[in-house]
């Protein structure tokens, strides 16, 4: 559907052709704070993200955007001094509770980061590692495995001649296809994406977002981008972060034709205008 | 015209000789040619007094009469013995130690301490870890073992093991410092992919830290056989012998020939450090100084050769050319 | 998908229960590991000082001097600081070590710091890319030269070539020890003050070359001065070195514990001293434990001049990260 974008000329195709007010929670964030040391990074963030339907992050740099996108599956635990408040629930399951095995979180809440970062290995190898890491050592699985990865990933007609090559060989873009693959390959129900385009040339970029488009219809997608079409592109719901405070959270649609707050406006007309 | 002529005095005149300039060039380049001046001397001469001494026999045989004569494989079998101890023990307990201070130690107190340690440890003198070596391996580690284990006079008494272990704790910074380097060079993302599918934090280290850090490992490990095969004065106590005349060889099980880490050796640089000042005839034995020399010079300069080449080649693949 | 998840989790935890203590199990075991640098140090500092004081039990610390002896020629007590462990009344005075030690390191400093710094300036202000990669590397090499082999070297070839020279009285003495030991620690000294050079931000070479400097000028007067406290601390980390060197001083320098001030005259080291007696003492004899007592001075004056380069290092690379 084609929507104006409010107090500009241009018109803007956004994503939004099936109802998503059924789709159940999937993520539950309440009352959500961060520390970095003495800094708080995140302030009461609340929030519902939806199953199946892609949510998009957007603000200016150092908002809280990437912050808040790294609680949810506690990868923020890797920085030393940093601290969490409040709860995130996956599945009515608090992520933050003392008996969460971190690792079988992560596996269930894939990462997509902002720059491709595939293993020194060939590209089986790559896609392989998660699967091996939780225990399957079947040849033939982890081929299985692999096929379907690399196929969910719209990246099996590129390689499949040539699994046993490096991975550091292909492309740009195929190296983030290669990355979304490995995701893929451990069967996650979330996968958060940092940026994950904005390495990429225009026609690359296309292909990932058409690749999300995809995934939308399996998994649960969080998306933090800088670029705005980006975000009415891919997206069914949008966040708009500031100053480490969510300040508005609805339908893209809504955000983006009808912001509730001023800010919103102003960074979207700002960012369009 | 005026303002014309003291522009014309004060700075655009091009000056064209400075004295002190030309002299400080030439100085400073003359400097830099010492380091290869002396590294070319040392190799030229021995290698031309050396390599007359050379023969199949000098390798391959023990001293013999009154170490006048003969080979010096007994050394170049103890160096390579001590040597490959060392590595055994330094090579594990360095790259653990550079793990803890790269991916677990943080950047507070405990960090700063370790590495403070570190650097201090590489400026010990290497008589202070003979002495050390004595007072630490030998007479409390190695008695007390005896005392405990009722062995006599097995451990508590000079001898390869502890000659070994003082070298390890010698080459201990060295290791630490090339696997700490090796390790800073893979970068946090691929650490991140990894713990983002699931991956613990060792699991991450051991499948895709350590194998992108292998390079620099080894190199470490080189260089760090290198110092152990040159030194003398942490091993001048601590297990080498003036002549031995057996090989520290034992049959373990009767038949399997290994090294015997309980048994005193000869070894390169202490035999080169005895001949020319301690020989009945220094003068006469000179060939023999010089031909030991040049084995020990060949066995330490291909290593860290190797190394240094090993160390090029590593950076390169990881994008950074510099030496 | 909720009970598939917290299914899951439940299936987990056991898992989680090995996974978390193995995980646990090998930090700790990596802690050990990067402790035991630290942990040798102590035990250094514990062993040396351990057997030194007992030296007490049956000396005392004016002994460490000298040592009032009947002098039959003189046919009266003189007062003797002589290091002599091998004699009716043992004598094992200090003075005559440290001269030895002092009389090598320095002149080994000075030089080492002359063309040290030459080249570190060199390679870091003037040699080209190409030169630089192949200089740097020889530095290596002859880093990796063994000290027994420089000690050789000194003791066949370039002490008879000293004395011819400078028409010494004792053919192997302090300045050629001194020239080997410079040797020795010209690599590390090399490196250490190029580093320092090279960390001077290019911004400040541009600001003096803006004002109208020339090379020169701008390497006395901004690189230089900028990166001074690197230099020094690679000058001290050099005296240690130096201090600290055994087989050269043990082969090159004669080894006659003399209390002097004459470079060009034998000299016995600290370092030497220990490697020369200590193969030949029996356990728990003064002269044993005198011999560790030389070994702790020698640690107490390396390991402060090591710490305090350690320090002005420290602080110069915090300068830097502002």
């Amino acid at each position: 559907m084609e929507i104006k974008i409010l107090n500009s000329g241009k018109t803007l195709r956004v994503n939004q052709d099936q109802d998503l007010s059924s789709n159940t929670t999937k993520i539950l964030v309440r009352d959500l704070e961060m520390f970095y040391g003495p800094v708080r990074a995140l302030h009461g963030i609340d929030m519902e993200i939806k199953e199946k339907a892609v949510t998009a992050l957007i603000g200016p740099s150092g908002c809280g955007k990437s912050t808040f996108l790294r609680t949810l599956n506690r990868m923020n635990d890797t920085i030393p001094g940093a601290r969490i408040h409040g709860t995130v629930l996956i599945d009515d399951v608090n992520i933050y509770s003392p008996e969460v095995n971190v690792a079988v979180l992560r596996r269930m809440v894939g990462m997509v980061f902002q720059k491709q970062n595939p293993f020194p290995k060939s590209i089986f190898d790559n896609i392989a590692y998660g699967p091996r890491l939780h225990g399957v050592i079947d040849k033939a699985v982890l081929e299985h495995i692999v096929e379907e990865s690399l196929k969910k990933a719209a990246l099996w007609n590129e390689v499949k001649d040539r699994l046993q090559t490096g991975a550091l060989e292909l492309s740009g873009g195929q190296q983030q296809r290669l990355c979304i693959a490995r995701v893929l390959a451990v069967n996650p129900e979330i996968i958060l994406m940092d940026e994950p385009a904005s390495a990429l040339d225009p026609l690359s970029t296309a292909k990932i977002e058409e690749l999300i488009y995809e995934l939308r219809k399996n998994y649960t997608i969080v998306i933090v981008t800088h670029n705005m079409q980006q975000a009415a592109r891919v997206s069914d719901f949008t966040a708009y972060f500031y100053m480490g405070s969510l300040v508005e959270f609805g339908l893209t649609k809504d955000v983006f034709t009808n912001p509730l707050k001023k800010e919103t406006e102003d960074y979207i007309t700002g960012r369009f205008g | 015209m005026k303002n014309a002529l003291s522009l014309k005095f004060h700075g655009l005149t091009k000056r064209s000789f400075r004295w002190d300039e030309v002299l400080s060039d030439f100085l400073v380049r003359f400097f830099a040619l010492i380091p290869i001046a002396a590294l070319a001397f040392i190799m030229m001469k021995i290698i031309a007094k050396g390599s007359g001494a050379i023969t199949w026999e000098f390798l391959t045989q023990a001293p013999s009469q009154g170490m006048m004569h003969g080979g010096i494989f007994p050394c170049i079998f103890g160096t390579l013995a001590i040597t490959l101890l060392m590595i055994l023990m330094a090579l594990p307990l360095g790259v653990a130690a550079a793990i803890y201070l790269t991916e677990y130690a943080g950047k507070g107190l405990l960090f700063r301490v370790i590495r403070a340690a570190v650097n201090n440890l590489a400026g010990v003198p290497s008589i202070v870890f003979g002495l050390f070596g004595v007072g630490f391996f030998i007479l409390f580690v190695g008695r007390n073992l005896d005392a405990v284990l009722k062995t006599g006079m097995l451990f508590g008494q000079p001898c390869m093991l502890w000659a070994a272990a003082t070298l390890a704790v010698l080459v201990l910074p060295v290791i630490i410092v090339a696997t700490e380097e090796a390790l800073n060079t893979v970068p946090q993302s691929q650490r991140a992919a990894s713990l983002a599918l699931g991956a613990t934090k060792w699991q991450t280290i051991w499948n895709i830290v350590l194998p992108q850090a292998r390079g620099g490992i080894l190199t470490g490990a080189i260089l760090s056989i290198s110092r152990g095969a040159g030194e003398t004065a942490p091993i001048l106590f601590t297990g080498c012998a003036y002549f031995l005349p057996r090989l520290p060889v034992v049959n373990l099980f009767g038949f399997i020939p290994m090294i015997n880490p309980f048994d005193q050796f000869m070894e390169l640089s202490y035999h080169i450090f005895i001949m020319a000042t301690q020989s009945l005839d220094a003068v006469k034995t000179l060939p023999i100084q010089y031909g030991t020399t040049l084995v020990l010079i060949s066995l330490t300069f291909l290593l860290n050769l190797t190394a240094i080449l090993f160390r090029v080649h590593f950076r390169k693949k990881m994008g950074t050319v510099t030496v | 998908m909720r009970k598939e998840m917290l299914g899951s989790m439940e299936q987990h935890r056991l898992t989680k229960k090995k996974e978390v203590f193995s995980e646990w199990f090998i930090e700790k075991l990596l802690l050990m590991a990067g402790i035991s640098s630290t942990l040798i140090i102590a035990l250094i500092f514990l062993f040396l000082f351990k057997e030194a004081v007992q030296f007490f039990k049956t000396a005392g610390s004016f002994d460490l001097i000298g040592k009032w002896v009947y002098d039959d020629w003189e046919e009266r007590n003189v007062f003797k600081m002589m290091w002599q462990s091998i004699s009716e009344v043992p004598k094992y005075s200090l003075i005559p070590l440290f001269c030895g030690s002092f009389l090598v390191a320095f002149p080994a400093t000075i030089i080492a710091s002359v063309l040290g710094i030459g080249c570190a300036i060199y390679l870091s202000e003037l040699a080209p890319p190409k030169v630089r990669e192949m200089l740097k590397p020889t530095i290596e090499l002859l880093a990796g030269i063994p000290s027994v082999v420089i000690g050789f070297i000194m003791l066949a070839f370039l002490a008879t070539f000293i004395q011819d020279v400078f028409h010494t009285k004792f053919r192997l003495n302090a300045f050629v020890g001194a020239c080997g030991v410079a040797l020795a620690v010209l690599p590390i000294m090399i490196t250490i003050a190029e580093d320092a050079m090279r960390a001077v931000p290019k911004e400040l070479r541009d600001a003096s070359y803006a004002l109208g400097a020339t090379k020169w000028q701008t390497i006395w007067g901004t690189v230089v001065p900028a990166a001074v406290s690197g230099i020094s601390a690679a000058v001290i980390l050099g005296f240690g070195r130096a201090l600290g060197e055994t087989m050269i001083v043990l082969m090159a320098t004669g080894n006659a514990a003399l209390v002097t001030g004459n470079i060009f005259s034998s000299v016995r080291t600290m370092t030497a001293n220990i490697a020369a007696e200590l193969g030949s003492v029996a356990q728990g004899t003064e002269h044993y434990y005198a011999l560790f007592l030389v070994g702790a001075v020698l640690f107490t004056f390396t390991f402060t001049l090591n710490f305090i380069s350690e320090i002005i290092l420290n602080k110069m690379r915090q300068k830097l990260r502002m």
